[in-house]
């Protein structure tokens, strides 16, 4: 894709505002801990889940809770958090990850604000924490498009993520810590206290589903743990220095990025303090500005906030305009579009060539009538179309026994980019484990 | 362009919701939607999408098509005058070939389309684009000389009970154009076999116009006739010697085309270019064409190993270039509503297809076109076989759990 992040790294200007956004913690309930107004630290902790009481969600810098934004229902959209600059922080306290055991690292953990970036499979929802994972699991490179590039992401924060990795070790199964890296990456070739896999290949060859499946597949009744690369160098810190940092490198990129490359930040920081927003973006419509990757992302507004588990950030351009049949629409030859179907001639131009993609659908939904599209990319050992089908017609037999929980709505993300019929799969998986939750309580 | 669009959009009003015309929505919506690619951008979800939706892989099938047609047209009027002895020039073939193929395209299209819009309108749903292709299939599996009012009928038979009665697009489990194929065979027996194949055979032959051995019946026609008879009877003898070389069955002609059949079905070459379209495009199966070829290929040499009568003895190789065998292999078994799902499906129910195929033609003379029934009845086996895939699959995770 057009307008991948260059190697620079800068910093980004202290942001005025951040958000903790509970839409991007699927599964949670939250309940305040703080109103409007109230002054809180780095790591104080903003709410808690209903579910799970112990998981805090704490703020990522020291200021005053400017707004509580809600939705419909009184649900609660985000938590703007004004900073004072001060960057106080909530001391937790330096932790000996090798004298402490499982329950005081754990607890650490979740007073530390960093729990919530545990992820579990089965529903791919955050972690519970009173579970113990039969393993977990980090991909240690992001193969998406326009994502950041690993050691950049954990440039200088090699120590902290290998203490990131033995915290990891002490609080997993008899599975232990699995790491994936890139083929021919050496940078976190030298890790301990995990078990490192090489994997080769274009996306989704980094999305920590298909490695688990490629390593030790999910069954039924396990619960396997995953945590992001950066925020395993943050959990890191967290035991090195006593203090909650959510720090995070971001890249941005895309055709309407002025200067793609990576930006150091904040996790919530606003948008506009990361990237220099394009003016016809201003009225949201000729510019879509992605939270996260092109394939999985949230489109957020020029006032909105960086996700918590996103790092990179896609302006794209919308695709609004209607395309005339023999030109670019459904008759063209297809020399500017990049497409995994060999209709168009785009496949037989160098792989090197960096594409121009915009949001248009490419054509409108359709029954679903094409095969074998959705195998050619997801690679595990599972039947993509079946499954996705039992999800439709909520067959839960059928879901359990196709491998349901071995997956997450992202695992899906191709798939639904070059879906012929234009079916949004992430959204169906997405429904399908949270039908499957509800179900099993 | 911006003209078009404008004009699109002025007469939008009349279409939507309360205008003069919404009942006319659909139409209005699936001729605007195939001027323009709609600007609709995606909501959630993946925020980029592939340029490929249904309406540009229906076309890239129309356009293998086009091959077979062509041929197609030109052979049946190819067929004509040699039938009567006479020499003609491309033009004159392809003129008498149009006359009859262009009405018969018409027909299959207006009625199918029509009932397509519909269907469309009362589920309120877009237009598929599937009968597309299954209306430009239909004419070209039709023999010459049927009568367009029986087209029409088994247009509509095929989509109102082969494909809407099962939900519409996608859904239905046998192919459309062979169910229409398939209606006529049994519906009129009588008026789809014999004398049909060579445009206006018949009364020709009533006035002796007919060069000897144009009999306007086909090549598996003629090898039906050998079952159950002695092989070394003279007229037995006859048949197959029309399938030797120099023959009007011969395995050179037969592989180019020049023989009488249904429109699109006679020329191997022409399909197979149609073959090479659909698999650089990754639109049709390879899978499923690779192994449906197998499988006639193993069947046809059992048969000619054991050379049990003279149909039998016929070389393999010919086997799979008579009839509809490529026709079909290439274009009705790969239909992917209709065929296996699973990759491992698509080759089991590929090359039991072929297998099928030479089998019934073979020892049913009643089915000369035994790749039809061979089709109809793995279209209807597929589930059967992804059900098997699945299981398999299945079957591996929970015996993941039993090792643990």
């Amino acid at each position: 894709m057009s307008g991948r992040p260059s190697d620079i790294v800068t910093e980004a200007p202290a942001a005025q505002v951040y958000a903790v956004k509970p839409p991007d913690f699927t599964g949670l309930l939250p309940k305040l801990n703080v109103r409007e107004g109230d002054a809180v630290k780095a790591g104080t902790s903003i709410f808690y889940d209903k579910k799970m009481p112990l998981v805090q969600y704490a703020s990522p810098v020291s200021g005053v809770v400017k707004e509580i934004v809600r939705g419909a229902k009184r649900r609660i959209l985000a938590v703007v958090i004004e900073a004072d600059n001060k960057n106080s922080n909530v001391d937790f306290g330096v932790l000996e990850v090798e004298k402490s055991d499982r329950e005081t690292l754990i607890s650490r953990i979740l007073e530390g604000g960093m729990f919530p970036f545990f992820k579990q499979r089965p529903f791919d929802v955050v972690a519970n924490p009173e579970d113990k994972p039969r393993s977990i699991h980090v991909s240690g490179f992001d193969s998406s498009p326009l994502a950041a590039n690993t050691s950049i992401a954990l440039e200088n924060r090699l120590s902290s993520f290998q203490t990131g990795i033995k915290v990891l070790a002490a609080i997993s199964g008899e599975g232990g810590v699995h790491l994936g890296i890139k083929a021919g990456e050496t940078y976190l070739k030298g890790v301990t206290h995990c078990s490192v896999s090489e994997f080769d290949g274009p996306h989704p060859s980094g999305n920590v589903g298909v490695q688990i499946n490629h390593i030790a597949p999910i069954n039924k009744g396990e619960v396997v743990w995953t945590i992001g690369l950066q925020d395993v160098a943050n959990l890191g810190s967290l035991f090195l220095t006593g203090n909650y940092t959510p720090s995070r490198v971001v890249a941005c990129g895309g055709s309407e990025c002025k200067k793609p490359q990576h930006v150091k930040t904040i996790i919530g920081a606003s948008v506009k303090s990361i990237v220099e927003i394009p003016s016809n973006s201003q009225n949201g419509e000729d510019v879509r500005i992605i939270s996260g990757s092109p394939l999985t992302g949230d489109k957020i507004t020029q006032d909105g906030f960086l996700g918590a588990y996103h790092s990179a950030i896609a302006l794209l351009p919308e695709g609004n305009q209607p395309k005339f049949l023999l030109t670019e629409g459904w008759l063209g030859l297809g020399l500017k579009r990049f497409s995994l179907s060999h209709s168009f001639l785009t496949w037989l131009m160098p792989k090197s060539k960096e594409w121009i993609l915009d949001t248009n659908m490419g054509g409108e939904e359709r029954a679903f009538v094409v095969t074998g599209q959705y195998e050619k990319v997801f690679p595990m050992d599972i039947y993509p179309v079946h499954l996705v089908k039992s999800i439709i017609v909520n067959d839960i037999d059928s879901m359990e026994k196709l491998g349901i929980y071995e997956v997450a709505p992202e695992d899906f993300a191709l798939c639904e980019y070059g879906c012929t019929s234009k079916i949004g799969v992430q959204q169906i998986v997405r429904e399908g484990l949270d039908n499957l939750r509800n179900e099993l309580g | 362009m911006k003209a078009l669009h404008k004009l699109i959009n002025s007469v939008k009003p009349h279409f939507e919701e309360g205008g003069k015309l919404s009942k006319f929505w659909v139409v209005f919506d699936s001729l605007e939607t195939f001027t323009f690619t709609p600007g609709h951008v995606t909501l959630q979800g993946s925020h980029i999408r592939d340029g490929i939706d249904l309406k540009r892989t229906m076309f890239f099938v129309i356009v293998a098509l086009i091959p077979a047609l062509l041929f197609g047209t030109w052979n049946l009027g190819d067929q004509y005058y040699s039938s009567l002895g006479q020499d003609a020039d491309l033009m004159a073939k392809m003129l008498i070939g149009s006359a009859k193929v262009i009405p018969l395209i018409l027909v299959s299209y207006g009625v199918g389309l029509g009932i397509e819009f519909i269907f469309a309108a009362k589920r309120g749903h877009g237009i598929n684009e599937g009968f597309l292709v299954s209306g430009m299939l239909i004419p070209l599996i039709m023999p010459v000389d049927v009568p367009l009012w029986m087209v029409a009928v088994a247009v509509a038979f095929a989509v109102i009970i082969g494909k809407e009665v099962f939900g519409g697009t996608g859904m239905n489990i046998v192919n459309v154009a062979l169910t229409s194929r398939a209606f006529l065979f049994f519906a009129y027996p009588k008026q789809m076999s014999g004398e049909i194949w060579i445009h206006d055979v018949a009364a020709n032959k009533g006035a002796n116009l007919l060069v000897d051995g144009h009999t306007g019946a086909t090549a598996l026609g003629h090898l039906a006739n050998t079952v159950g008879k002695v092989a070394d009877t003279p007229a037995v003898q006859h048949i197959m010697g029309m399938f030797a070389d120099g023959g009007m069955f011969s395995l050179h002609n037969c592989i180019i085309g020049t023989i009488p059949g249904s429109i699109g079905e006679t020329s191997a070459i022409a399909i197979l270019i149609g073959a090479v379209i659909l698999v650089a495009t990754g639109i049709g199966s390879f899978r499923i064409m690779a192994s449906f070829l197998a499988g006639g290929f193993v069947m046809g040499l059992l048969f000619n190993l054991m050379d049990m009568n003279a149909f039998m003895s016929l070389y393999p190789l010919h086997q799979l270039v008579l009839g509809g065998f490529m026709f079909g292999m290439v274009f009705m078994a790969t239909d992917p509503v209709t065929a296996a799902s699973t990759n491992t499906g698509k080759l089991i129910y590929g090359f039991l297809g072929g297998l099928f195929s030479i089998m019934i033609r073979v020892f049913n003379p009643a089915y000369p076109e035994g790749v039809m029934m061979a089709i109809l009845f793995m279209n209807v086996m597929a589930p059967l076989i992804d059900h098997y895939v699945l299981q398999s699959n299945i079957n591996r995770r929970q015996k993941r759990i039993q090792n643990i």
